[in-house]
């Protein structure tokens, strides 16, 4: 169970090893806030749809089984969208139609595809909650770069050694750039890992 | 009119949903290594947003604001984007075969494409009234198009360019992609 929990952090990250769901990755970077609330969201609906779709698994038919995750998906992601709006309508504000389209995140109906559809609820349950921090923990990685070159704050406070920040860092841009040295430097890091073993 | 014309501009340049909405990555970069895979790729994208755009505002319109049931909106947009997938995948086969065999690989995968479901999400949210909702579809749609053609025309050239062998791949088709996201901001001043 444990292990199962930590491939969805690290070994198996859905953002940065899989890269999956990188829309949201990219368009809610803006700043470590909103990549948190963004990174909370999708693991509620992950947590939701994976423990409903692994109790359901043996009932539904094969045929029509993707329309059937989609719909369970839609509900959840109905469900956090109106919660937000109502507990934190800033945050709703500032994350827009995003939160809807938690629905068509590939990580979503990638981990009902591949685990909670043959797997037992605690499992995937285990499996949601790891894939769900693996997640979160990229966005805010990436948000806490951008938020730092872009604005010049971390978690909104002002820092003292970045005196102009390059404000493209935060526009859309800014993301796709640090997403690219991510998987760039990761794909260094591992091939240079491989060279080790062999 | 020139409100119309000034929405399709805006919606292919202005807030091009790659670069400046950043919508429907996915195909942006899977489908952009070939220049033909990316012209079919984009042609289905363009004719599913643009029917999605038609059939999504009435559905909220006439059926769902009537009935007090706008909270459906995203249940009720996801399901009518993979009936109209389907759909759209059978005429297509019955009538125009040749459109079908360019075309047919890509069909399946356009209904995760959060463009299709961004462009009814935005229609909704901006309240537009069914010709803008339709041009700011179709626009969406072009504007799509045309990113994933610049972008298979650079990264094309780019096979045959030395760059180092952890940027290949991924990795330098975002760094264009930043590139070229930071050129689009040249048209925020237009509108």
């Amino acid at each position: 169970m444990l292990k199962t929990f930590l491939n969805g952090i690290w070994k198996e990250n859905p953002t940065f090893v899989i890269a999956l769901g990188i829309c949201p990755t990219l368009a809610v970077t803006t700043s470590a806030k909103n990549a948190f609330g963004m990174g909370l969201a999708a693991t509620f609906v992950l947590l939701g749809s994976n423990l409903f779709i692994s109790l359901i698994r043996k009932i539904v038919p094969d045929k029509i089984h993707i329309p059937v995750y989609i719909l369970v998906i839609a509900t959840f992601v109905t469900v956090i969208d109106k919660l937000i709006q109502a507990y934190s309508p800033a945050l709703s504000e500032s994350l827009g139609i995003y939160i809807p389209l938690i629905v068509v995140n590939c990580i979503i109906l990638g981990r009902a595809e591949a685990f909670a559809c043959k797997n037992p609820p605690m499992k995937s349950v285990a499996d949601a909650l790891g894939m769900g921090i693996g997640f979160t923990f990229a966005l805010i990685c990436i948000s806490s770069i951008r938020e730092l070159l872009g604005a010049g704050t971390i978690l909104g406070h002002e820092v003292s050694f970045i005196k102009n920040p390059a404000l493209v860092m935060i526009l859309p841009p800014g993301g796709f750039f640090v997403f690219g040295f991510i998987i760039a430097a990761k794909k260094y890091f591992d091939s240079k890992h491989q060279g080790e073993n062999q | 009119m020139t409100q119309l014309i000034g929405i399709l501009i805006l919606s292919i340049f202005v807030e091009n949903f790659v670069f400046s909405q950043i919508l429907g990555l996915c195909p942006f970069i899977g489908v952009s290594n070939k220049f033909d895979s990316a012209y079919g790729m984009g042609l289905a994208v363009t004719f599913v947003m643009f029917v999605t755009g038609i059939v999504t505002w009435p559905l909220y319109h006439l059926i769902l604001v009537p009935l007090q049931l706008e909270y459906l909106e995203t249940i009720a947009f996801i399901l009518v984007i993979a009936a109209l997938v389907q759909f759209v995948e059978i005429v297509m086969k019955k009538t125009a075969r040749n459109l079908y065999q360019a075309l047919g690989v890509y069909l399946p995968l356009i209904t995760t494409n959060c463009a299709v479901l961004g462009v009814a999400l935005i229609n909704i949210k901006r309240n537009y009234s069914f010709a803008e909702a339709a041009v700011n579809a179709l626009g969406g749609g072009l504007g799509f198009l045309m990113a994933l053609l610049i972008m298979a025309g650079i990264r094309e050239r780019l096979e045959l360019a030395e760059i180092p062998a952890s940027m290949k791949g991924a990795p330098i088709a975002f760094i264009t992609g930043g590139i070229m996201a930071a050129a689009f901001i040249g048209f925020s001043g237009l509108i």
